[in-house]
């Protein structure tokens, strides 16, 4: 089965990958093991997980003006995410995604993309057209 | 600039920020006076460096920044590391970032309190800043318009020598959405802090604009420096209005505040929020004053506080300030009262910004003390027990060895 998703146009290349989703926020600095490519904040809804190739499906964006450095870090060693869908993004993230050339989008018009998209998935995001394909 | 006539350090810029700008619903670009950039080497890393280098290595027409430049607090002293447990590693990535940003004509000022100490921006005043706290002092103090600017932002706003025109920079943006009565007066600086950290996480949205009234005296910069810093920290709030006090609210009805509910804040708030940050009687690894940096006020009120007395042998004592304001307390033997007392003043540094995790495993610092609502937020994430006290209860506790 496919369905399509509208949001609004967003940052980066298109891309296609595995969907690891969760009710839960972002942030560069404090959630993750960016040496091992895992979350590693235990609160964190998917403490112990490998963030590597996916495409992460998220709530919000967390953390202060350096996480927009560090998107593009951890693209540089090839361990990162290959897009992250939010809800809302803040600022600071969308502009680390654009200096990492990672694809990046949000405000989705069916509503919350945490419940539209499921861990496992196969998305594609189209993020100069606003657009998002999900096979599951 | 985007067909790269300009140079490709220009084309870049340009080109990020149509991107950020779409992504924003900018509607065109606004011109700015000034850009602030936050790049410490812990989150530039080695690929931020050479992506810097790369730029740096251009002939000088196409890499020098189109307007004045300058940068946050550094990640390294580099006239003291080594005693912090920092590697040469860490000191040589900033040595390397320092030669690129010199070559680009940016102006390495290393601090968090421009507005205090380089030149604060005036009411109108378009610029594009990064430090969280930097931005939010600038939008409400002052008056100025500025977005959170990433560091790579910032950097190519000071190529383009302008940014794209959203959010802060657009009016309707900057009106209050949060309406708070204030029940219950601040003092001192960490008053302050935590009455900006319980407006922070009550507002906690970067779309928010909290408007206050209730205030019974205007507070100082170093006052409103702490406000903003922990509202900003808290809340990732960008803006707030004090009613009869900063520019933009001579009454709660400019900033189209007054048919919006009315929130009180009370003692038990701020109680709240203090409760979750240490005890009397646990021991205290190291008292930091930073986040953001002591003004030169902030430096002679802490020697005072310091003068004649001995830090005990358990408990280490770091402050950090800018190189000018270091230079200033140095000259007026601040520098030498707070370190006779066994403090060590970094200059152009801030302790979260400095590999807090790394000279904390080196240090043995667990247990932390510090006057600043912000830090005591960033730090838990970074493995530290953070506990908030007045700048004077840091001095006493320092000297007791453990919180009093």
């Amino acid at each position: 089965m496919t369905i399509e998703l509208r949001c609004h146009v967003g940052i980066g290349p298109v891309v296609t990958g595995e969907a690891l989703v969760a009710d839960d926020n972002f942030s560069a600095r404090y959630d993750l093991d960016r040496i091992k490519g895992v979350f590693s904040r235990p609160q964190h809804a998917l403490a112990g997980q490998s963030y590597q190739d996916k495409i992460l499906v998220l709530n919000t964006a967390k953390g202060g003006v350096a996480s927009a450095w560090m998107l593009h870090e951890m693209m540089s060693r090839g361990i990162a995410p290959k897009a992250i869908l939010f809800n809302r993004t803040n600022t600071i993230l969308a502009q680390g995604a654009a200096l990492a050339e990672m694809a990046m989008v949000d405000r989705f018009e069916e509503g919350d993309v945490t419940q539209l998209i499921s861990t496992g998935d196969t998305v594609t995001v189209y993020p100069a057209e606003g657009r998002v394909v999900v096979d599951y | 600039m985007l067909a790269g006539e300009m140079g490709p350090a220009r084309q870049w810029a340009i080109n990020h920020q149509m991107q950020v700008g779409r992504m924003f619903d900018a509607v065109d670009m606004v011109t700015v006076s000034q850009a602030h950039m936050m790049a410490d080497p812990e989150s530039l890393g080695e690929a931020g460096v050479v992506f810097m280098e790369r730029w740096a290595g251009l002939p000088a027409d196409q890499r020098r920044v189109a307007i004045p430049m300058i940068t946050d607090p550094r990640g390294v002293d580099l006239t003291y590391y080594d005693p912090l447990g920092q590697t040469e590693e860490m000191a040589n990535l900033e040595r390397r970032f320092i030669a690129a940003c010199r070559a680009m004509g940016i102006i390495m000022t290393d601090t968090c309190i421009n507005y205090q100490t380089i030149m604060p921006p005036v009411h109108g005043d378009h610029v594009a800043y990064g430090d969280t706290g930097v931005v939010i002092y600038s939008n409400s103090a002052c008056g100025a318009r500025s977005n959170f600017e990433g560091g790579p932002s910032a950097l190519a706003a000071g190529l383009t020598g302008r940014t794209p025109r959203y959010g802060l920079h657009l009016d309707r943006h900057r009106r209050a959405t949060r309406r708070f009565v204030v029940r219950e007066q601040p003092v001192g600086l960490t008053d302050w802090g935590v009455l900006g950290a319980v407006v922070g996480r009550k507002a906690g949205s970067y779309w928010e604009v909290p408007v206050l009234e209730g205030l019974e005296y205007i507070p100082t910069s170093d006052q409103m420096k702490h406000f903003g810093a922990a509202m900003a920290s808290y809340g990732s709030t960008p803006l707030f209005h004090l009613v009869g006090i900063t520019p933009e609210a001579p009454t709660l009805a400019a900033v189209h505040g007054q048919n919006l509910p009315a929130e009180d804040i009370t003692r038990e708030d701020l109680d709240a929020l203090r409760s979750d940050f240490g005890a009397r009687g646990e021991m205290v690894d190291v008292v930091v004053f930073a986040a953001p940096q002591l003004s030169l006020i902030e430096m002679q009120q802490l020697a005072s506080l310091c003068e004649g007395q001995t830090r005990h042998d358990r408990t280490a004592m770091i402050v950090c300030t800018s190189p000018s304001v270091y230079a200033d307390a140095a000259r007026m033997g601040f520098n030498g009262t707070i370190e006779a007392f066994g403090g060590k003043v970094l200059q152009g540094t801030c302790f979260y910004q400095q590999y807090a995790r790394e000279i904390g495993e080196a240090n043995g610092w667990v247990r932390l003390l510090s006057n600043s609502a912000k830090i005591v937020n960033i730090l838990g994430g970074y493995g530290y027990k953070p506990a908030l006290a007045s700048m004077a209860d840091c001095v006493t506790s320092a000297v007791a060895g453990e919180i009093v």
